[in-house]
């Protein structure tokens, strides 16, 4: 369960949410600019809110009235966004072993293998970060994010670099594991399909405000009808 | 004939004064780079402040701050047995102030530069502050930091007012390559003169072609 109530401004925009995600695939939805990965790294404490608190299985993270802070690290809450960002002077290996510090090296190394495989990477392991495809890129990334098993995934339309097939197998395998390890997932997106894919909760931001939360069908309803709108309008024109 | 004193001295210098300047110059440049708050402005501006200062000025000003006059050259004085005013240890003194501009710059363009994509990937993997600097950006600004090397090392090779006002011209203990070029000039031995700074000469070249080859790619800049 994650517990919003966030107040940020950054230049002239003015991001005001109040809202708890309950399911276990929340998908952010809106258009650019709604606020989405601001929101993202607000949860991640990759930034500070003006005011506000986001709290994490009741655990509060981020409290200002409460002047507390807990660093990125120390949420159990990972991050992949669109751009993969891997540590180009190591190796595939040691980018999904980074997060690892505190196991033992032979319980580092299962880790790796298991989550390369989840990602159908193995056969990247001894590669270098410069040398992948974007896709292959973004899936090793996905795969460093979820070794130290976190409570809290973050997904900021990570894939963007994945093929249409390669993507749906990888969310299949991706959801299956997430679930047997109770990781809630949080998903932005500007593509309606993909909400739709994944049967999650839709949180429909914008101008950051929250303008619907609930399943796909009820919250995306006016996008629907909007889009609806704008062909039949297109096919009179 | 080369004065071996003098040349090995100024190694010595130079080596130490590096070594020193990199051991502060890292975890201050990385608090520029990482930190908030608009005091770290303040912070930079003191850092940048020996470019301007004339050498003559800073080591004057470090010739009284570490002399009898004041309360810190008292303390020192009675902590090590001896003034560190016309001493080695002065001059290393003298030189980290001097050249830490030419040793935090570097750095703090090199980690800059650095994609804040990776230190927030770093982050969220639990990285502090320490292990950001030792595993991202070190790593990723190798060449900042051996530009930041190179430069205090030769920067500390060829000062002269510093090391003339903290240091004097004590043989075997203050009297560096650039102390001993002035003093052949002024006794008009240009021939030895000559040899001194082609000795000066050649390390700034040397070094800087090392700095170059290494910033340079392999298949050359637009390959």
């Amino acid at each position: 369960m994650l517990e919003l109530s966030l107040e940020a401004r950054r230049g002239g925009f003015h991001l005001q949410l109040e809202c708890r995600f309950a399911s276990d695939w929340t998908v952010l939805f809106g258009p650019s600019g709604a606020g989405k990965s601001t929101v993202l790294r607000l949860v991640a404490g990759l930034e500070r809110p003006d005011r506000g608190r986001v709290a994490l299985d009741g655990r509060a993270v981020t409290d200002t009235a409460a002047s507390m802070f807990v660093s990125p690290g120390r949420r159990a809450t990972a991050l992949v966004a669109q751009q993969a960002a891997l540590f180009p002077h190591l190796s595939v290996r040691a980018n999904v072993a980074y997060g690892l510090t505190g196991l033992k090296p032979s319980e580092r190394e299962a880790r790796v293998e298991e989550m390369l495989k989840l990602v159908d990477a193995e056969a990247l392991v001894d590669r270098r970060p410069g040398g992948l495809s974007g896709g292959e890129a973004q899936r090793v990334a996905l795969a460093r994010a979820l070794a130290p098993l976190p409570r809290l995934l973050l997904l900021d339309e990570p894939f963007a670099a994945l093929d249409g097939a390669a993507s749906d197998a990888l969310l299949e395998r991706l959801q299956s594991w997430l679930r047997t390890h109770d990781v809630q997932v949080v998903m932005v997106t500007h593509d309606a399909t993909d909400a739709y894919a994944t049967g999650a909760e839709v949180a429909l931001l914008r101008e950051g405000r929250l303008a619907a939360l609930g399943p796909a069908e009820m919250a995306l309803a006016t996008e629907r009808n909007r889009i609806v709108g704008r062909l039949s309008g297109a096919k009179t024109d | 004939m080369m004065d071996w004193q003098a040349l090995t001295l100024t190694l010595r210098l130079a080596s130490v004064t590096t070594v020193i300047l990199l051991a502060v110059a890292v975890p201050l440049a990385a608090l520029l780079v990482l930190g908030r708050g608009r005091w770290l402005a303040g912070l930079e501006a003191l850092a940048a402040l020996p470019l301007v200062l004339p050498p003559t000025v800073l080591g004057f000003s470090l010739l009284v701050l570490l002399g009898p006059r004041t309360a810190i050259g008292r303390g020192i004085t009675a902590l090590l047995g001896h003034p560190l005013a016309f001493s080695f240890g002065g001059l290393v003194v003298g030189s980290v102030i001097y050249s830490l501009p030419f040793a935090v710059q570097p750095l703090v363009a090199g980690f800059a530069a650095v994609d804040p994509a990776m230190l927030d990937a770093a982050r969220l993997l639990g990285a502090g502050p320490w292990r950001l600097v030792r595993t991202i950006l070190l790593p990723l600004a190798r060449r900042s930091l051996l530009a930041a090397a190179v430069l205090s090392f030769l920067h500390t090779v060829g000062e002269f007012g510093v090391v003339l006002m903290l240091g004097g011209d004590i043989p075997g203990a203050t009297r560096t390559l650039s102390i001993l070029l002035y003093n052949q000039v002024e006794s008009f031995d240009y021939a030895a003169a000559n040899r001194t700074a082609a000795v000066l000469l050649a390390f700034s070249v040397v070094a800087l072609a090392a700095v170059y080859l290494g910033s340079r790619p392999r298949g050359g800049r637009h390959a």
